[in-house]
């Protein structure tokens, strides 16, 4: 199958501190990926430069052949390609949840309003926040804000969606019905690149794993594998932090 | 330009002692606003329903009245209806009070307020009594709050009080008017060498005083 | 109280509040223009005119009105800068205000969360569509109180413009007294049309401040 991202050897400094170096992968059309990896070991910043929020110093990116980066002048012609959702929404708080949904395809894309509401109370609907499509982001529960702000960024019709962390800032309760939603997006097909730390879920959602330990990808791998086998010791350790007792 | 006029005899002295005249008024002002405020300012934290009615329409008169209105209010007023013969310095400072100590005191309690339950609770819950709670944990936030802001209000009495002049306080404004009289002729273009100048005195007088406040609210933030 | 005297003296109480308002406003509306252009300007970090703004924030700030009306209206035209009392009451206005404008404006575009903008970007929103979209109303309702607290202040502060001989109220209330010693009416007038001028806008600034959204976070 096609691919729809590749990244080549990227490398991201700060000043005198690398937050990983040569980092290689490539995603399919339709294809799910999950990042996981403690914290602070830049998979989030990964994420980030993928379009182009920070910028690399090695490297290069490629969707759809484009190159990425924080100096293209038709950066928001590709972030329109790339669908992003942060773990604290960021709804816009200003506009109700359906002008939330509006704003970059009417804006952005210059897409028939008409159109566009039609579209987001489908999505809405689907989602279960019909009955919101009026309120302000701050009337919703956190739960209900990580579902608008996914519905957001599929509204634009990305190639790829990147999801950072998206549960991380929820009560374990409004998990459930986040990921409920992501995974009904896996099963449609859609190409996704996910960062989290609920394992039970990267292995119902992933087509394939990733590790990031230190700056570099240590292991990668079919989810089975990767939680059943893992090869490296460090993957190994990482993955017992997860499970209490035994 | 005007400003020859500065550098004949005493005049440039006899500005620097109008602007005292302000100055001294500001300060007493603001000595007697704070004491007052932070009186209160405690007092209407306490949440007392008369003391919050009276509060409130204290604190509306002020936040409405322009304090020339007051000025004029005292000074005029005060011979008329209590027969007194009211300084004109003596009116400033009451006025002044008056609107300082409403600004302080909303100061306090905004204060006051700002310190979050979980603070006394978390102190409380270590053990430390009401009076060490107090002593060692809320009245400190208390102060690194209350003190930038005290401090501007320094300038901005010190701008105020330029308004003594209205009631004919001979300061820095009057005083400028009449050196400009007085030259009239050898000088004519003295208004400009003398306004330019008061306006800077004003300005390195109160300047330094708010890029104090700013540093000292800049470094207690959070 | 006289009430005769009183109501003799309304009508011109009546003309010196419009005189009053209408200078008021002008100067309020400039300083909303002036204080929105030099936060943007110093938001933004624009070379040469964030210097420019700086130094007139800190100048017209740290000086009071009376002394910044003296200076345009007696200092300047010795400089060949003339102006007319009304046009300088509304300047004067219009710079002080600003000043302290300026302030609000600023630290409202401050407080607008920089994960809004990242958000934003992320939906491939430009630059100019970030900010007039996202930063700009989000910037502006974080504003309300302090514009509010500013309008206030302004309205206040134009008590002085009878210093510069522009028949105000101030001025219309000390003639009176200095002309027919009718002290009691003359001051009871000032404050009642003083209270007209403030009272409602104090009144509705508060109610503005309650229903406001207060934003994020």
């Amino acid at each position: 199958m096609e691919e729809i991202l590749t990244v080549k050897n990227i490398s991201k400094r700060y000043e005198d501190i690398t937050v990983f170096q040569d980092l290689n992968l490539s995603v399919k059309k339709g294809e799910v990926v999950v990042i996981v990896g403690p914290s602070g070991c830049g998979k989030s910043t990964f994420l980030r430069c993928l379009n182009a929020l920070e910028d690399i110093q090695d490297g290069e990116i490629l969707l759809d052949g484009e190159v990425v980066n924080s100096g293209n002048k038709d950066l928001s012609k590709i972030r329109e390609k790339i669908g992003m959702v942060f773990q604290s929404y960021d709804l816009f708080p200003h506009l109700t949840v359906l002008q939330n949904l509006m704003l970059a395809p009417t804006k952005v894309k210059k897409r028939d309003k008409k159109e566009v509401q039609k579209e987001a109370l489908e999505l809405l609907e689907r989602v279960g926040l019909l009955s919101k499509k009026d309120n302000y982001p701050r009337q919703l529960s956190g739960g209900q804000k990580q579902r608008v702000a996914i519905v957001r960024a599929l509204i634009m019709h990305p190639e790829i969606l990147l999801l950072d962390e998206i549960t991380a800032a929820l009560d374990p309760e409004m998990v459930k019905e986040v990921l409920d939603v992501v995974l009904s997006l896996a099963k449609e097909g859609r190409t996704m690149l996910i960062v989290t730390h609920e394992m039970q879920f990267a292995r119902a959602v992933s087509d394939r794993m990733i590790f990031i330990d230190g700056g570099k990808i240590v292991e990668e791998g079919a989810p089975k594998e990767f939680f059943e086998n893992p090869k490296t010791e460090r993957l190994k350790k990482f993955l017992q932090t997860f499970t209490y007792g035994d | 330009m005007g400003l020859e006029v500065l550098l004949k005899g005493n005049n440039f002295i006899r500005l620097l002692l109008g602007l005292s005249v302000a100055l001294k008024i500001s300060l007493v002002s603001v000595v007697i606003s704070i004491v007052l405020g932070v009186v209160l300012g405690i007092l209407m934290a306490l949440k007392n329903p008369v003391i919050t009615v009276v509060s409130r329409v204290y604190l509306e008169i002020v936040r409405i009245m322009p304090q020339m209105v007051l000025l004029f209010i005292v000074y005029f007023g005060s011979t008329k209806a209590l027969l007194i013969n009211l300084s004109a310095e003596a009116a400033s400072i009451i006025v002044f009070s008056f609107w300082g100590t409403a600004e302080m005191a909303d100061l306090v309690r905004g204060a006051l307020g700002s310190i979050p339950v979980i603070q006394y609770e978390s102190s409380m819950s270590l053990g430390l009594d009401k009076f060490q709670t107090y002593r060692y944990v809320i009245v400190p936030q208390i102060i690194r709050r209350m003190i930038p802001l005290s401090i501007n209000l320094i300038t901005r009495m010190i701008k105020t009080t330029s308004l003594v002049m209205m009631i004919g306080i001979v300061e820095v404004l009057k005083v400028g008017q009449q050196i400009i009289e007085a030259n009239r002729k050898s000088s004519p273009n003295a208004a400009f060498g003398i306004f330019l100048v008061i306006f800077l005195m004003y300005f390195l007088a109160c300047w330094p005083i708010s890029m104090l406040s700013r540093y000292l609210e800049k470094k207690w933030e959070n | 109280m006289d009430f005769e005297v009183i109501s003799s003296y309304i009508p011109k109480y009546i003309e010196a509040f419009w005189l009053t308002i209408r200078i008021g406003w002008i100067g309020i509306a400039l300083s909303i223009v002036i204080g929105i252009f030099t936060a943007f300007v110093l938001h933004f970090k624009v070379p040469v005119l964030s210097a420019v703004s700086k130094v007139y924030v800190e100048l017209f700030r740290n000086t009071p009105l009376l002394v910044q009306l003296f200076f345009i209206y007696f200092a300047l035209p010795k400089i060949g800068i003339s102006v007319k009392a009304d046009t300088c009451g509304a300047v004067g206005l219009g710079l002080l205000g600003g000043s302290y404008m300026s302030e609000v404006f600023r630290s409202g575009l401050d407080g607008v969360a920089a994960s809004q903008t990242e958000s934003a970007l992320a939906l491939g929103l430009s630059k100019r569509q970030l900010f007039f979209y996202v930063i700009f109303p989000q910037a502006l309702s974080l504003s309300v109180p302090g514009v509010v607290a500013n309008v206030i202040f302004l309205l206040k502060e134009t008590s002085v413009f009878s210093a510069i001989s522009l028949m105000d109220l101030m001025f219309t209330a000390k003639d009176l007294i200095g002309l027919y010693y009718n002290t009691t009416e003359a001051l009871f007038l000032l404050v009642v049309f003083y209270i007209i001028m403030l009272l409602p806008v104090s009144v509705l600034g508060s109610i503005i401040e309650k229903k406001l959204v207060v934003f994020g976070h």
